[in-house]
C-alpha cells in the first residue's frame, strides 16, 4: 500500500493470472478487507467488492492476464482493471446481459452467463470501457463514497 | 429465521461455522450461477447451490452472504471449507435437491429476495 496520485490517495495493485481459478478472487478479497479497515461505508464497500470481483474473474477467464489497481481517495474509489488482450471485438454486444463467449469449463464454475460487464456497470457510479483487439481491455470504474 | 432452524428443516450437516448457528437470515436465493448471485444481492441472504468450488465462497464473501447450503448431498474439498472458516461463514450440506430444499424453506416462511436487489 503506497501513497500516490496526490496527497490523500492510497494505491493498491494486484497482478491477476490467466486461468488461475484457485486464486481468483483473492485480490478482491484483499481490497474489501483494506476498505473495511479504513472504515469506508459498507454500501460502497459492497459495490467495490462486486465490481472488482467481476473484473478479476473477467481477467482470469477471458484475458492473457492483467492488473487491478485501486485508488482510494476521500471522495471516491477508482478501480482500473487492465488486461493484456485479446481485446473485445464488439463492446456493445459484451455489455448486453446474457451475451458471453465463455467456455463450458467456466460455465461449470458458475460464471460466463454474460452478466459480468453489465453487473460492473450497474454497481459503478462512473464506468468506462476501452478495448483494442490483440492488445488490451481496460475498465475504469468509480464508486463515490 | 435462525440458521440452526434451517439446518434442522433441511436435515443438513454443518461443515463450517458451527459456533455461528444462531445467525439470522432474512431471505434465500437458490442458484448455480454466481453472476446472478452478484446481480441480486441483499442483506442477510442465504445461498442454496449445487456448486462447491472456491468461487462460491468468494461470491458469498463479496455479497456479504454468511450462510451457504450445498444441495444434493454435495460437500466441498477442505480448501473451500477452510476459506469459508476464514471468512466466518456457515456451510451446510443437505441431501435434498435444490428445488425441494428451497420449497421446504419457503413453506416454513423464509422468503425469496426481491426480483432485483440493489446495492
Amino acid at each position: 500500500m503506497v501513497n500516490e496520485q496526490g496527497k490523500n490517495s492510497i494505491k493498491l495493485e494486484y497482478e491477476i493470472i490467466k486461468d488461475d481459478f484457485s486464486r481468483a478472487g483473492e485480490a478482491s478479497s484483499n481490497i474489501k478487507k483494506v476498505l473495511r479497515q479504513l472504515g469506508i461505508d459498507s454500501k460502497a464497500i459492497k459495490k467495490v467488492a462486486i465490481a472488482t470481483y467481476e473484473a478479476e474473474m473477467n481477467i482470469v477467464i477471458h484475458s492473457e492476464g492483467g492488473k487491478i489497481t485501486v485508488f482510494i481517495s476521500p471522495d471516491d474509489i477508482e478501480i482500473i482493471a487492465k488486461d493484456n488482450g485479446p481485446g473485445i471485438k464488439n463492446i456493445d454486444k459484451a455489455m448486453e446481459e446474457g451475451f458471453s463467449t465463455a467456455s463450458n469449463k467456466v460455465r461449470e464454475l458458475g460464471f460466463g452467463a454474460g452478466m459480468g460487464l453489465p453487473n460492473i456497470k450497474r454497481y459503478s457510479d462512473e464506468f468506462h470501457i476501452e478495448s483494442n483487439i490483440g492488445e488490451f481491455t481496460m475498465l475504469k470504474i468509480k464508486i463515490y463514497i | 429465521m435462525k440458521t440452526i432452524e434451517i439446518m434442522q428443516l433441511l436435515n443438513a450437516e454443518c461443515l463450517a461455522g458451527e459456533s455461528l448457528l444462531d445467525m439470522e437470515v432474512d431471505h434465500a436465493f437458490g442458484c448455480d450461477l454466481m453472476s446472478d448471485v452478484l446481480a441480486f444481492i441483499n442483506e442477510k441472504t442465504l445461498l442454496l447451490t449445487g456448486l462447491t468450488n472456491p468461487q462460491v465462497i468468494r461470491t458469498a464473501e463479496m455479497t456479504d452472504i454468511n450462510v451457504v447450503v450445498f444441495v444434493r448431498g454435495k460437500k466441498p474439498v477442505k480448501e473451500v471449507i477452510d476459506l469459508a472458516n476464514k471468512n466466518n461463514m456457515i456451510l451446510l450440506s443437505t441431501n435434498h435437491i435444490l428445488y425441494t430444499a428451497c420449497g421446504i424453506l419457503y413453506a416454513n416462511g423464509l422468503k425469496g429476495i426481491p426480483s432485483r436487489g440493489g446495492a
